[in-house]
């Protein structure tokens, strides 16, 4: 292990500091979804086969529970989920006028219920939290990701990019460096993606559970043995709003399930 | 260290990822006595006794090589026309190197219509998977599959 | 809040041999994993699982801890008659849970 660090550390010089990754050309965009096997996406296909729907399930019931000092459901502003919240998954993060920076759907949930239900937050990745963002993500199955393009989320958007390029951790490791310029090679077994987040929350096999998109990245930070920001860091928010923004226009699949 | 012939960037990921998988610590993950091929048999034993176990009418259907060890997809079919005179009692299936040898017993009969089950299993190393079909007639066959299952790339810690 | 997803067809042609799939939240816990410190994780998984049609058993499974969390099980069943497909799963610490789907057959 030491002459593995060692011989990583003796590369760096030679790996350019500056970070000039290529980003992908939009016509050789792939959802995560193209690189499973065919017997995986199976399991994503069917509705009923989709562990993924449990939590949409149980959403679809928190749903319609009342809640909060105001002892008032989600459906009794938004009414008919499917209806309301059509499309809205698909425009995560975004700009939240009352703080001045970008919330992704996680937040927007808890703000919804601190504000307006008077309610406790829910914790990142409880069932009730993961619940709701899937019943609310699944309504935007295929529309087009449009997120990102609020001239107001700019310089967010930016802070995103850098944090992607940056190379940080132990192994000194930048996102970009796998999935912009190693996608489609292998990592050990497994295929390296191009990281689009295309159908968050979702079911990976890793986790045997649905799970955000803050926890995968904290996930990846850790395997890149660097420090990983806190559920609900701006740095995570910007993050999110830069990998949306670059996967606009795929088509949203929650839930999606992954290995 | 050899002389890499692939661009160093690409020589850098690859000792990354191997520096990941060895410094990662797991944290879970705890192999206790495994399962030998010895359990495995005393296993099917139980099952069928002493009789004889006929290859044949069974059909495996599982990855070779598995996405992710926890959640493989597995379907077993037989052969049989599902009648009262002739059909399927029960599927058994059975593994080679998990902690147990048994994965799960699916009981049928005639009113199956047909002897297919699927589900999905974990599987903690790259190993053999065998199922086996009890018919009417008090026989048994069999059909077994080899399956490579990989670690995930990147560890992580319990979250 | 331990959800059931069945599909189970509406409706079948008598004789017909329709494929019902199952899929039921539970973590499944095999009793092999430690936490950090070293203590085991004990076992909490589903036993067995069983599905009546009208009030006859059709089929059965004993699942163990092989069996991966969110157990997803599909077998087949021959439509006889109009009625009730009911299921249930027993499992650790007095897991039970049923769920049940109507079926018109012509």
């Amino acid at each position: 292990m030491r002459t593995a660090v060692a011989i990583v550390l003796a590369m760096l010089p030679i790996a350019a500091s500056t970070l000039s990754a290529t980003e992908i050309p939009q016509g050789e965009r792939r959802s995560g979804y193209s690189f499973m096997t065919p017997e995986t996406q199976a399991i994503q296909n069917d509705d009923t086969a989709n562990p993924g729907m449990l939590w949409v399930l149980d959403g679809d019931a928190l749903w319609k529970k009342k809640t909060g000092a105001t002892d008032k459901s989600c459906a009794d502003c938004h009414d008919d989920a499917s209806i309301s919240m059509k499309g809205v998954a698909a425009r995560y993060p975004a700009f939240d006028r009352a703080t001045g920076h970008p919330v992704n759907l996680e937040q927007r949930v808890n703000l919804c219920r601190t504000t307006h239900q008077q309610a406790t937050p829910l914790a990142y990745e409880s069932r009730e939290l993961l619940a709701l963002t899937a019943v609310i993500a699944a309504q935007s199955r295929g529309t087009a990701i449009d997120a990102g393009s609020d001239p107001q989320l700019e310089p967010f958007v930016a802070k995103g990019r850098a944090l992607f390029m940056l190379r940080q951790g132990q192994l000194n490791l930048a996102c970009a460096n796998c999935h912009d310029d190693h996608w489609d090679k292998h990592l050990a077994g497994s295929a390296i993606t191009q990281a689009q987040p295309t159908g968050y929350p979702l079911y990976r096999l890793e986790w045997q559970s649905l799970g955000s998109l803050q926890r995968r990245l904290r996930s990846c930070m850790i395997g890149m043995r660097a420090q990983p920001f806190d559920y609900g860091a701006p740095e995570l928010v910007d993050l999110e709003l830069y990998l949306m923004s670059r996967a606009r226009g795929m088509p949203m699949e929650s839930p999606a399930v992954r290995p | 260290m050899r002389k890499p012939a692939e661009s160093n960037r690409r020589q850098f990921i690859r000792l990354a990822g191997s520096a990941a998988m060895l410094s990662a610590a797991p944290l879970t993950t705890m192999r206790p006595a495994e399962a030998t091929p010895a359990m495995l048999a005393a296993a099917i034993r139980t099952v069928t006794g002493a009789a004889v176990v006929h290859a044949g009418k069974v059909k495996l259907d599982v990855p070779p090589l598995v996405e992710n060890g926890n959640t493989v997809p597995l379907t077993v079919s037989v052969a049989s026309p599902m009648t009262r005179d002739d059909h399927v009692r029960s599927i058994h299936v059975f593994n080679e190197k998990n902690p147990q040898p048994n994965i799960g017993n699916f009981y049928l009969g005639p009113q199956a219509g047909r002897a297919q089950i699927s589900t999905r299993i974990r599987l903690a190393d790259s190993q053999k998977i065998v199922a086996i079909a009890h018919l009417s007639d008090g026989s048994f066959w069999s059909e077994s599959a080899d399956v490579v299952v990989t670690l995930a790339a990147c560890t992580e810690e319990l979250i | 809040m331990a959800a059931a997803l069945i599909n189970v067809p509406k409706h079948a042609r008598r004789g017909e041999v329709i494929e019902i799939k199952t899929l039921m939240s539970h973590i499944m816990e095999t009793g092999y994993r430690h936490t950090a410190e070293g203590a085991v994780v004990p076992r909490d998984i589903i036993t067995s699982f069983v599905c009546r049609y009208n009030g006859a058993e059709v089929f059965r499974a004993e699942l163990f801890p092989a069996i991966a969390a969110n157990p997803f099980i599909s077998f087949f069943t021959t439509a006889t008659e109009s009625g009730k497909l009911e299921f249930e799963w027993i499992g650790d610490n007095g897991f039970s849970e049923t769920a049940s789907a109507s079926i018109a057959v012509e």
